[in-house]
């Protein structure tokens, strides 16, 4: 965080990721837990990096580092735990009957949410946990808000004994906007005190609390009204527009003359401000990514009210995006002209450079079986040239859902599981379980790169070090695997492709479950990894592109061309990490390590 | 670009995941910051760092609303590969000024046959842009003595395009480039300024 003065004044450029660490080092919270997931990921290491009086930590998933920070504030502290959208469903059991129970000290569950996909197996819109679960959720527009509003939420949850719901978006979490710092306070732990009725969730104490729940739903409809959180900014009045979250900022852009309704806090809505709100416009327009979660609620109550017939379901709000819709519906009479895209070849995402994933995916594809995949790096294995995963359902589902194909499929195909170690830990040991205990013939090739890569290098249980980088005790997956009852152990050589085929024929022959560990680094993570670089006799390469099957970005065509008129390949010594795969397809063995050469 | 008026300035950054498209973006902001303005930057980290597209969009001005330039309005764009600057042309205004640096990097999806990269990226932005910018921003840093600075030698060639004194832009590189390589830096940054001016 680089600061910067002007009329004395501290101003710092910030995503709103790094304002959520700097509000919770403001608001004096003294917890913080969660797992890894874009665009949520930098909330706790940053904290872990600028707030050292703050306790931080990644759990094995979401579901538990909710259930830690639920502990910490029964127990009088300040917590926030911090997810993606799709890890709020991880965590979903313990958030429902948490809004039954409350909190002592304040408490906040952060959703980042990615609308557009950017990083996500799908774009739910988590604002409907809010609603779901009885709970008031925020929901800040930039960076200022993202660090002001961890103190209001602190409040409102203390204020009501309840959790709150913070939601980002991919555009707040990321983006980066000018923050001015505020006043840090400090909280004192109150410590947990027993009261039975309120902690212990049984029937009989939990239909109380239910009532209570409701009640408290009355009280927060009120703070509703009256919080500074929502706001008017009158304009002109032909045109009125309710707005929140990462929509509200396009919408000021495409709309500068009209007035606005500005909601930072959006559940409960303020239907008493909305109604007066709108009985002072002509044409009132709900301005919101994704679903109609204002617009429905205004509806129900019989507010006349415009939205998603000029936005659309899908994808982000963009200045651009929005005024095409408002032309749509004659609020525009012109949207800017728009020039069309030039068609350029796709660039997607590859796994790295030597990555220790590659090897495995060569051999999977010869193996012509079903390959369940899963959540991370591994999964870009499902991308041309490799193409070899045919399933991906969520965190953990590989083993899960594999077992499910096995036992109703003849057995004329192998079937696959393909995990890493984080998500393994996340959510895939309970598949191992599954399968040992209900007798599945699955083949589960756990790729083990030491760490939590996709995301960007997360510590887990299994690497030895913490979040605050305290040296840890670190799980054993392969006696974890063992003690889950598994009889078939085999660890892979990555890179080895006669050993990784002769593994895979192993399992394949063995009837039962399975575990192939493929144990190696990960390239980039937590230190840049690089070898002899190899290179490519252009003697001998005869352009048959067998190498470039691999995937590797390290490679690429000459622009040479061979006797017979085929474009020839070549290394890029710089990236080149020197893992051989490349030189083990090579038919003509025309690849080879510099160093043997020189 | 003139930011009198409350005009905004929109500055598109592009280039592949590991150029230092985000490095080059962090500078700008805080030198528009520093200088007084309203800020805000916006790029989608993630699958950046797997060799895929990188775009960061910075804008500036007396206040800013969205984070995201609409399309069509760029005032400037930067792209740290010529393909990447293809993709991205349609996002700049008529009159928009596109420095590119005159670099490939072929993905490896133009091995399998059905993708093709474009011949002569360059010719198509010439096209529509006649005021394009070229640079070799790798031949400098080499002849500069060191690789790492192509992010800022690209700065001093957008500098040429922005109202920022030396002085600021100076300020903040110097806080921004690692310890012991702010002297490198420096030149790379004048040599930029000065292939952009020529």
């Amino acid at each position: 965080m680089e600061a910067s003065s002007k009329d004395n004044k501290q101003r710092f450029m910030l995503s709103g990721n790094e304002a959520v660490a700097m509000g919770c080092r403001e608001a004096g919270v003294h917890l913080g837990s969660g797992y890894p997931g874009t665009p949520s990921t930098e909330i706790l290491e940053t904290i872990a990096k600028m707030v050292p009086e703050m306790y931080v930590q990644w759990s094995p998933n979401e579901k538990v580092g909710l259930e830690v920070a639920a502990g910490a504030a029964f127990s009088g502290a300040r917590t926030i735990c911090t997810q993606k959208h799709v890890g709020l469903n991880v965590a979903a059991d313990p958030f429902m009957t948490l809004s039954y129970i409350g909190v002592k000290g304040g408490m906040i569950v952060i959703s980042a949410d990615d609308p557009e996909l950017h990083s996500s197996q799908n774009e739910q819109d988590n604002r409907h946990y809010a609603r779901f679960g009885k709970v008031p959720m925020v929901e800040p527009s930039d960076s200022q808000e993202s660090k002001d509003m961890i103190a209001s939420a602190l409040d409102i949850s203390e204020e009501f004994d309840t959790p709150v719901l913070f939601r980002m978006t991919t555009r707040i979490s990321h983006g980066k906007s000018i923050v001015e710092p505020g006043e840090i306070q400090s909280h004192e732990i109150t410590g947990f005190k027993k009261d039975a009725p309120k902690f212990v969730m049984v029937p009989a104490h939990a239909r109380k609390r239910h009532v209570v729940v409701e009640e408290r739903m009355v009280k927060l409809q009120e703070f509703s009204e009256t919080t500074p959180l929502n706001f008017i900014e009158w304009s002109d009045k032909k045109i009125g527009v309710i707005s929140s979250g990462a929509a509200y900022s396009p919408a000021r852009e495409v709309l500068p003359d009209a007035s606005f309704l500005k909601l930072g806090f959006t559940y409960p809505l303020p239907l008493k401000k909305i109604r007066e709100f709108a009985d002072q416009v002509d044409r009132l327009l709900v301005v919101e990514e994704l679903d109609p979660f204002i617009e429905d609620q205004l509806k129900a109550v019989g507010i006349a009210c415009e939205g998603k017939n000029a936005t659309t379901l899908l994808g982000e709000m963009t200045p651009g995006r929005l005024a095409t819709g408002l032309v749509k519906i004659g609020v525009l009479d012109s949207a800017p002209a728009v020039s069309d895209p030039t068609d350029v070849l796709p660039r997607p995402p590859v796994l790295c450079s030597g990555c220790p994933h590659r090897s495995i995916y060569v051999e999977l594809k010869k193996r012509r079986g079903f390959v369940f995949g899963d959540i991370g790096c591994y999964t870009l294995g499902a991308l041309p040239p490799l193409s070899s995963l045919d399933c991906c359902l969520d965190m953990g589902a590989s083993i899960s859902t594999a077992i499910g194909s096995s036992k109703v499929s003849d057995g004329a195909k192998p079937i696959y599981a393909i995990i890493g170690d984080s998500t393994f830990l996340h959510s895939g040991i309970t598949g191992v379980l599954d399968a040992v205990y209900n007798k599945a013939n699955i083949n589960v090739l756990i790729v083990d790169n030491r760490i939590t890569a996709m995301t960007g290098g997360q510590q887990h249980p299994a690497t030895g070090m913490t979040l605050m980088g305290e040296p840890a005790k670190a799980v054993n997956i392969v006696d974890l695997v063992r003690a889950l009852g598994v009889e078939d152990i085999q660890h892979l050589k990555n890179n080895d492709q006669e050993n990784v085929r002769r593994g895979f024929e192993r399992a394949e022959a063995y009837e039962g479950v399975s575990v192939l560990i493929a144990q190696s680094p990960c390239m980039l993570m937590p230190r840049k990894l690089k070898g002899t670089p190899y290179f490519i006799d252009p003697a001998i390469c005869i352009g048959c592109r067998r190498c470039l099957q691999i995937g590797c970005p390290s490679l690429s065509l000459t622009g040479e061309f061979t006797a017979k008129e085929r474009q020839q390949v070549v290394i890029d010594p710089a990236t080149c990490t020197g893992c051989s795969v490349c030189a083990q397809v090579c038919p003509q063995e025309a690849i080879h390590s510099t160093e043997v050469s020189e | 670009m003139s930011t009198q008026n409350g005009k905004i300035t929109n500055v598109l950054l592009v280039g592949v995941g590991g150029q230092g498209v985000l490095l080059a973006s962090d500078i700008l902001a805080d030198v528009a910051m520093e200088a007084g303005f309203d800020a805000k930057k916006s790029e989608v980290h993630g699958m950046a760092q797997r060799g895929g597209v990188v775009s960061s969009h910075l804008r500036f001005g007396k206040k800013v609303w969205s984070p995201i330039i609409p399309e069509g309005q760029a005032d400037v764009m930067m792209a740290f590969e010529q393909a990447e600057a293809l993709r991205a042309m349609h996002l700049l205004r008529d009159g928009g000024v596109p420095i590119v640096n005159q670099y490939s990097i072929i993905p490896p999806i133009a091995g399998g046959g059905k993708f093709q990269y474009p011949e002569s990226p360059l010719a198509g932005v010439l096209q529509r842009f006649p005021n394009l910018i070229t640079i070799d921003a790798f031949k400098e840093c080499r002849l500069l003595g060191n690789e790492k600075m192509v992010s800022v030698l690209f700065l001093g060639a957008l500098s040429s395009q922005l109202e920022f004194s030396e002085d600021l832009w100076n300020s903040v590189i110097m806080k921004r480039v690692p310890k012991g390589t702010e002297e490198g830096n420096w030149k790379a940054f004048k040599r930029g300024r000065e292939l952009a001016s020529a």
